[in-house]
């Protein structure tokens, strides 16, 4: 489960501007609630701006959560067991399952679901760009769970006590369900690391195509995060993007020791003074140049996206017609 | 919990779990199914993957009247200053003991 793209702007972002103004009661009130971190459900007055970041921000974790099934999902059919097969398909249900938490709490915000699917597949609404790289080997599948789901759960823990109640209770739930992800990726990458030569260097050769895109996955440094310092005033966002970062690195570095991969940054070292790892320059130009679609798989991932959804669509209409006759039935009988 | 249009026609269903015999069913989230038997089964399958439930109710969400939040003052706030309905109110001789 997957959240970067949190404070990414799209189309619906430009809309978004806080009109200064003197502050009605509900404002006031709002305000005062915001202050005292205290949370707000879906029937109290918000400000429109709060509504629009939180539907963006939310209908774009759904849209990373079942995007983020379709890499994965490649590699059902080609688990090299039944036990490993039996865990991803797990693991995939999984994120099919925190897209709803998530699209149901986005439409408590007054969205109808069909809309931000709509946004989805017409390529308007923006999702997770870590799925936008291709998964090319078995030890993928692995990194994707140790290092996407890591840096997802760094993103994601501190969202349970963001100030908008349905968000909060979703991410709960997801954040319970998460930890498997996390190490069943990892353990896998262990098994690797004690098998051949050959696959050892599989899990190397995937650490080092997914470590920097993941640093990217914690969203843009502070400084040029517009969206950041808004989201944080309004209890939304709790950490910032930087700290959540230096975070996971620091966690990880010692993960990656003990299953024996090097992480490919040579200016990655321990920083006494600071009591954290430094590290290198993140290429923000392939970031937003994959935000913007010209990743190696974002056509493909939307196109299989999209297609799923209308190869559906009877299903949902019979489902419906179904619903529709047996009730007409009931209807007969009870006259 | 949410007036927004469902997916087309697929209505939208409030999910209650029950952990275990003898505990409450509790509102755990929503989701959109073409009717009851499907609601039941979805949420089955949404809400209960990691043994979290031993009996699932569904309501569809168009059936459930909310207290509106304007009258939260009115409705609660009478609650307030009625101190006495709590036992911390009353003061007992330490003699007597757990009352």
């Amino acid at each position: 489960m997957y959240t970067q793209a949190m404070d990414i702007p799209d189309e619906s972002g430009k809309k978004l501007a806080v009109v200064p103004g003197a502050a009605s009661d509900q404002e006031a009130a709002f305000e005062a609630r915001i202050a005292a971190d205290g949370r707000i459900e879906p029937q109290d007055w918000m400000p429109e701006a709060y509504r629009k970041t939180l539907v963006r921000q939310i209908s774009q974790h759904a849209h990373s959560e079942i995007v983020g099934m379709l890499p994965e999902g490649n590699w059902i059919s080609r688990a090299p067991s039944l036990k490993r097969k039996a865990i991803l398909i797990a693991k995939v249900q999984d994120e099919g399952g925190h897209g709803l938490y998530l699209y149901s709490a986005a439409e408590t915000l007054g969205t109808g679901r069909d809309e931000m699917l709509a946004g989805l597949h017409s390529g308007k609404a923006k999702y997770s760009s870590i799925f936008n790289y291709p998964t090319l080997n078995w030890a993928d599948v692995g990194v994707i769970g140790w290092l996407v789901d890591g840096a997802a759960i760094m993103n994601q823990i501190p969202l349970c006590r963001c100030s908008y109640g349905p968000y909060a209770r979703a991410m709960i739930r997801v954040c319970k369900e998460e930890s498997f992800h996390q190490r069943q990726g990892y353990e896998a990458l262990l098994v690797m690391m004690k098998g051949t030569d050959e696959q050892r260097a599989l899990v190397q050769d995937a650490v080092n195509r997914y470590w920097w895109k993941c640093l990217a996955m914690f969203g843009p440094p502070d400084a040029d995060s517009p969206h950041s310092a808004q989201g944080m005033r309004w209890g939304i966002k709790r950490i910032s993007n930087d700290e959540l970062r230096q975070k996971f690195i620091d966690a990880t570095v010692p993960q990656a020791k003990v299953l024996g991969v090097t992480l490919p940054d040579p200016d990655l070292k321990w920083n006494e003074e600071r009591g954290h790892y430094d590290y290198g320059q993140i290429d923000w130009a392939e970031f937003w140049n994959t935000v913007e679609g010209n990743g190696p798989c974002n056509k493909e991932r939307l196109a299989t996206r999209v297609k799923a959804h209308n190869d559906g669509q009877w299903v949902r209409d019979a489902a419906l017609a179904y619903a529709r006759k047996q009730k007409e039935r009931q209807v007969k009988e009870a006259a | 919990m949410s007036t927004a249009p469902a997916l087309k026609d697929w209505p939208l269903w409030e999910v209650f779990v029950r952990s275990k015999q003898g505990l409450e069913h509790k509102h755990c989230g929503s989701l959109h199914a073409a009717d009851a038997a499907q609601a039941l089964h979805m949420a089955r399958d949404v809400y209960t993957r990691r043994q979290e439930g031993v009996s699932i109710w569904v309501v569809p969400s168009a059936a459930i009247t909310a207290s509106n939040p304007d009258d939260k003052g009115e409705l609660f706030d009478p609650a307030a200053d009625k101190i006495y309905r709590h036992p911390t109110f009353y003061e007992i001789p330490e003699e007597v003991g757990h009352m």
